[in-house]
């Protein structure tokens, strides 16, 4: 067979390239990324100065965060739309307490939000892997559940002063650089950013939790064979998702200077379409840290750029939404390209 | 049961003894026993449904029995569970092989060690050389870094076995293990096969494919209705004394064909129809009321051929003509409008509406053909083709309004069956028709298949099992590696040259 030489040729420049794109196609992503600051940049070259990166780099934090803990799901083969309730939850309740009751300190006061957020995963966690539902209608469903308690009981307006333990850190930075009369700065919260996705990283590639999260995604009844504490692992996704969000949450509300129930709905999208992007299969297996960094930058590149170029916030979202559907849409054709190709294969091979 | 002299001088390494097991009423058990000795290999033999998956999966953890123990090393368990089962050194390899798709061979073969030793950490690195070694002890060529989605069927095989290696595994038992594999695989498994009897491991094969795991086993137990029927020494038992066990009746090969006239036109005529990477310059023809058996090893294109006649795959070349038109099949309504009807082989989740009656299912294909004037649906007509189906194909249910949930495999495809012939088609094809389906319904179906026939009908039926090809074909056409081979007739349709032709 003729394709079965030119297989052999080309051989060793594909497995090069192979290794080049890495096991999420991640090299692809770093070039689109750099194209895409390059294009943005002749573009408008005001986009490519420190304040710009900075600004992009800082508008990042709170999605990496969100999109950590969504990706361990994504991996797992589920999908969690209910975190930005959650992140919602746990840090208007917490600044919420603060103020009614006393300041706990910043210690305490991510302490009380990450409690609330692993309480609420683990009410996700329990409905999933208990009772086996699909978890897409599972966390809509509590996304509304925890919405109404939060207005409910909680409370509705905004708040503009935020305890003192918060408020210390909102001016705090790690880096500030003035350029060209604009300051240019890099808030202290891009550490536990950084500290996290090195912490899923280990999580995800050095534990058996972690193995365990892609076996599940893998295919859940030879995960159960292999005697994998399928609904252990899946709880604990579930609250690790939640205490995700509400560290988001938190740092969310330390960098706005605000609190306000109402602020991170409709995050979902962007966060999703940035893991998704970044190469986790919505058909659960596939996943990397480096790739939804990667997505994140590359949503929140492209809505610097939209903004620089001044189109309306309302096209902003539509062009979230059509990355995420482009997303999916590359995965698609991927599987199915590579279903075709195996059954050439295994006939080429009965031929042979 | 008492344990037969010869192996009585080895210490069974497993042994079952007693174990009953009900499903809400219905027995898949009932006191059965097995023993296992090291470095054998022990053929599980019996019908579907006769409780062999139980079995394996009472011993693999993965069910608790009602009743009874599991003795391993001389210690009793009233029940297992997968990890430590695992750890006594319990290994089965099902079917589908319960791989990990998106891991690579070398985490797929460490990764359950890891789990059933309860490490927290893992490592990759650590754990690769456990695999190199079990790899290179077997003598197999098997990329260790390669994802298993990427492999053939014989080599998720092979890493399978790895795995099961890997843990020191004293017993394997492994699912239906030649289904998947061409005959070369087949030989290629039986050498590594007898190399892991050396190292003192104990095998079962559950397996209905007898000629072939009687070459390897030592002893056979044969199950029958969820009861322990038979465990003899493979030498002393003939297939046909097999047959005699597994169904409790001597099974006739006996050959009946439908009359079929010498006169009896073309309805049905492919020519070099072919599909990238599935088969190629298929032609054939198909006459009125004749029954034409197609049949292959899995993989050989036998269904994807079906499924481009169906319009599933659309064919790259060819022709196809029915009663003498030509056709372009490109979807399933295509087929359907010119007369072709098929049922798939896995009709549970691609041909019925489980939570829907007998009646909706029977109805539901052919809606168009019930409408008044008024374009609405004529209710008298429906009833009349739903209760005439019904009494025709004998489905054993109270009355058409039952669920098809609640019926057995031979009375669903039976309802399958309806649901086409309600379409009145020309041709209808049919994979594996009689998969999943107890002996007695087998013959009834075919009985079915025959007498639609003699109406008129042409009739395809897909399927490996060589009998049921010579019960009712009046010709037999053999795909190897996506062509048309052989083609058989009148008395050339015998089992033994249907299986040499398959797998040569």
């Amino acid at each position: 067979m003729s394709s079965v030489s030119t297989t052999q040729i080309t051989g060793t420049s594909l497995e090069l390239l192979r290794r080049l794109r890495g096991p999420n196609n991640e090299g692809a992503l770093a070039l689109i990324l750099v194209g895409l600051v390059i294009v943005t940049s002749i573009a408008n070259p005001a986009f490519f100065t420190v304040p710009t990166m900075f600004s992009v780099l800082r508008n990042s934090i709170v999605p990496l965060i969100f999109a950590l803990g969504v990706l361990v799901v994504i991996i797992s083969g589920g999908i969690d739309v209910s975190f930005p309730a959650i992140a919602s939850f746990a840090a208007y309740s917490t600044v919420r307490a603060a103020q009614e009751f006393f300041d706990p300190g910043l210690i305490g006061a991510f302490a009380f939000a990450l409690g609330l957020g692993a309480l609420l995963g683990l009410v996700n966690g329990i409905v999933i892997a208990r009772f086996r539902l699909p978890t897409l209608i599972v966390t809509l469903g509590s996304q509304g559940v925890f919405i109404g308690v939060l207005l409910t009981y909680v409370g509705s307006e905004y708040v503009a002063q935020l305890p003192g333990s918060l408020a210390s850190l909102s001016k705090t930075n790690l880096l500030e650089v003035s350029s060209g009369g604009r300051g240019a700065f890099l808030p202290v919260m891009v550490i536990p950013a950084i500290l996290l996705s090195v912490l899923v990283t280990w999580l995800l590639r050095r534990t058996m939790f972690g193995r365990g999260v892609y076996a599940i995604g893998g295919d859940v009844e030879a995960a159960r064979r292999a005697g994998f504490p399928v609904v252990r692992i899946q709880l604990l996704i579930y609250v690790l998702v939640g205490m995700m969000a509400a560290t988001a949450g938190v740092i969310f509300t330390i960098m706005g200077r605000s609190a306000s129930p109402r602020d991170l709905v409709g995050i979902e999208l962007d966060i999703i379409a940035a893991v998704v992007l970044g190469g986790a299969s919505i058909f659960g297996g596939r996943g990397s840290v480096l790739g939804t960094l990667l997505g994140v930058l590359i949503v929140q590149v492209i809505g610097s750029s939209l903004i620089l170029a001044g189109v309306p916030s309302a096209w902003q979202r539509a062009a979230v939404g059509f990355l995420l559907l482009v997303g999916v849409g590359v995965q698609a054709v991927a599987a199915r390209r590579s279903a075709r190709h195996r059954r050439v294969v295994r006939t080429e091979e009965v031929v042979a | 049961m008492a344990q037969p002299a010869q192996v009585a001088a080895t210490e069974p390494v497993l042994a079952v003894r007693d174990i009953t097991k009900t499903y809400g009423g219905v027995t898949a058990l009932s006191g059965v026993s097995l023993s296992l000795s090291p470095g054998e290999v022990h053929c599980l033999a019996g019908e579907n449904g006769c409780g062999k998956s139980t079995l394996i999966k009472i011993i693999s953890g993965a069910e608790r029995p009602d009743r009874g123990e599991i003795v391993i090393d001389g210690v009793a368990h009233g029940a297992m569970d997968p990890a430590s089962a695992i750890r006594s050194g319990v290994q089965v390899i099902y079917q589908d092989f319960s791989l990990f798709p998106n891991l690579t061979v070398a985490e797929n073969v460490t990764l359950t060690s890891a789990v059933a030793d309860g490490n927290r950490l893992y490592s990759a690195a650590a754990l690769r050389p456990a695999a190199r070694k079990i790899v290179d002890e077997l003598g197999l060529d098997l990329d260790l870094d390669a994802d298993v989605e990427r492999l053939t069927v014989a080599d998720k095989q092979l890493t399978a076995i790895c795995r099961a290696l890997v843990h020191e595994a004293r017993v394997i038992i492994m699912d239906e293990p030649t289904t998947a594999l061409t005959h070369a695989e087949v030989a290629r498994l039986f050498a590594l096969v007898e190399r892991l009897r050396n190292r003192g491991v104990a095998l079962v094969f559950v397996s209905h494919k007898l000629d072939e795991v009687l070459q390897v086993s030592q002893r056979v137990t044969i199950l029958r209705s969820g009861r322990h029927v038979v465990t003899a020494p493979a030498d002393e038992l003939s297939p046909t004394a097999i047959a005699h066990h597994m169904t409790g009746r001597e099974v006739s090969e006996e050959r009946l064909v439908s009359s079929l006239p010498a006169d009896a036109p073309t309805v049905l005529d492919v020519r070099g129809l072919a599909l990238e990477g599935a088969f190629a310059d298929v032609s054939f023809t198909l006459r009125r009321g004749e029954i034409l058996g197609v049949t292959g090893l899995l993989g050989s294109g036998r269904t994807e051929i079906a499924e481009a006649l169906f319009g599933i795959a659309r064919a790259d070349r060819g022709e196809i003509e029915v009663d003498g038109k030509q056709l372009a099949i490109h979807r399933i309504d295509d087929a359907v409008r010119a007369g072709i009807g098929y049922v798939p082989e896995d009709r549970l989740t691609q041909g019925l509406f489980l939570e829907k009656s007998i009646a909706d299912n029977i109805i539901a294909g052919s809606l168009d053909r019930h409408r008044s004037r008024a374009r609405l649906l004529d209710r008298g007509r429906v009833r009349a083709t739903i209760q005439t189906l019904f009494e025709r194909l004998r489905v054993k249910a109270p009355n058409t309004r039952a669920l098809v949930r609640s019926l057995s495999g031979g009375n669903a495809q039976r309802v399958v069956i309806a649901k086409w012939l309600a379409t009145q088609p020309k041709v209808l094809m049919l994979n594996g028709p009689t998969v999943g389906v107890d002996v007695g319904s087998k013959a009834e179906i075919l009985d079915i298949l025959r007498k639609e026939a003699e109406r008129g009908m042409g009739v395809i039926v897909i399927s490996d099992d060589a009998p049921e090809l010579v019960a009712c074909c009046h010709r037999v056409l053999i795909v190897r590696r996506g062509r048309l081979v052989h083609e058989l007739t009148a008395d050339e349709v015998t089992v033994s040259s249907i299986q040499e032709r398959m797998a040569a």
